[in-house]
């Protein structure tokens, strides 16, 4: 087992000329939830996109546990993406199926008893199903499978407030011990008390990346509260409105 | 119990003030086996590894003792208790003291109106 397990060094993406990650260097060791944070457009998911293996990177090395991005690498990374692929006509049993086939990973028994405590019908067709409760199928299927890297883009943002403490919950208690997750999200006062570390990414680069107890000491405020003034800052800066 | 943590100090300072509180308070009296990390860190609601450094903190402070196979217990040194129970008490009354000086009781007339208050209950 190596010792980091996601090593990126002078990370670029640019679609066409437009930059979207601009130099990132960033290590990540084990056991940890890392909060990956920064407003709109600030490449969280093309970040993610590259860890998965669904984006090349222009320029750059990425390593998840020393290895290149590959079919090694896909066995060990479980990817919540920011939005649904699965057929509507498909039922989550279904979609049990389809991941049980894919990955070696995947506890079904543990798929189904999160479905029972999450208030989740398996047999139920997805087309039949609220927004928010798709995207606690698609939760299920992530969290269910043993993965060293998890991936969680956007996991809360279309769920009520109740059903978002359920999922932390159910992010905290679920996760392998020797497994990081790493959630991309803007909603940072759900999020903040679950996690370990937390980057900062502003215009496809690494602003901060610290710990939330080191944050708080040295700040001596919240996350979220530090978010806000430096992204603030930013955006009215010099301009008159 | 409810857990709340305020936004400007680390959580894990928070979490050790709230559970000492309940050893002081008795809710878990002496000698008695404290939850696991991983069941506390999901009651409040908070990364295991910040209830981790939270518990080896009140190691830290004598109020809990571990063994390695069997968890971690209260301590069944009352004494122990007592003078964190005597330390919070005087961080109590030293800030009611600096509320009180502030709104102009001091000295003898902060001692009088105390007293004042305790006989009205």
């Amino acid at each position: 087992m190596n010792e980091q397990l996601v090593t990126c060094t002078a990370l670029r993406k640019r679609y066409g000329t437009k930059p979207a990650l601009n130099g990132v260097n960033l290590e990540l060791g084990r056991g940890r939830i890392v909060g990956l944070l920064g407003p709109n457009g600030s490449g969280k998911t093309t970040l993610i996109k590259i860890l998965c293996g669904l984006l090349q990177p222009t320029e750059g090395a990425v390593l998840v546990d020393g290895q290149d991005i590959g079919p090694y690498t896909k066995s060990i990374i479980s990817y919540l993406p920011d939005r649904m692929y699965f057929a509507d006509w498909m039922k989550a049993t279904d979609l049990f199926d389809l991941f049980a086939d894919f990955y070696a990973d995947f506890d079904r028994t543990k798929a189904m008893n999160m479905c029972a405590s999450l208030g989740v019908t398996p047999s139920d067709r997805l087309k039949s199903m609220s927004k928010g409760t798709k995207e606690k199928v698609q939760l299920v299927l992530v969290m269910a499978r043993k993965a060293q890297l998890y991936l969680l883009d956007e996991p809360i943002a279309g769920v009520d407030p109740a059903a978002r403490d359920f999922i932390l919950n159910t992010i905290l208690t679920n996760y392998n011990e020797n497994g990081t997750v790493m959630i991309s999200t803007h909603l940072i006062s759900d999020i903040e008390k679950v996690l370990d570390e937390a980057i900062f990414l502003k215009d496809g680069k690494i602003t901060l990346h610290d710990s939330v107890d080191n944050i708080r000491e040295r700040e001596g405020k919240s996350v979220d509260a530090l978010f806000r003034e430096i992204f603030r800052a930013h955006n009215f800066e010099g301009g008159a409105f | 119990m409810e857990w709340s943590f305020t936004d400007d100090r680390p959580i894990w300072q928070q979490i050790v003030e709230q559970l000492t509180l309940k050893i002081l308070k008795g809710e878990y009296p002496p000698g008695e086996r404290l939850p696991g990390v991983r069941e506390l860190a999901a009651q409040a609601g908070v990364n295991p590894n910040t209830m981790q450094r939270a518990m080896a903190q009140l190691e830290a402070d004598g109020l809990a003792v571990g063994s390695r196979t069997a968890g971690r217990t209260v301590t069944n040194d009352v004494s122990v208790i007592e003078a964190a129970a005597r330390a919070r008490a005087k961080a109590a009354v030293a800030e009611c003291l600096r509320v009180l000086e502030e709104l102009g009781y001091s000295g003898e007339k902060a001692l009088a109106f105390v007293k004042e208050e305790l006989n009205h209950e």
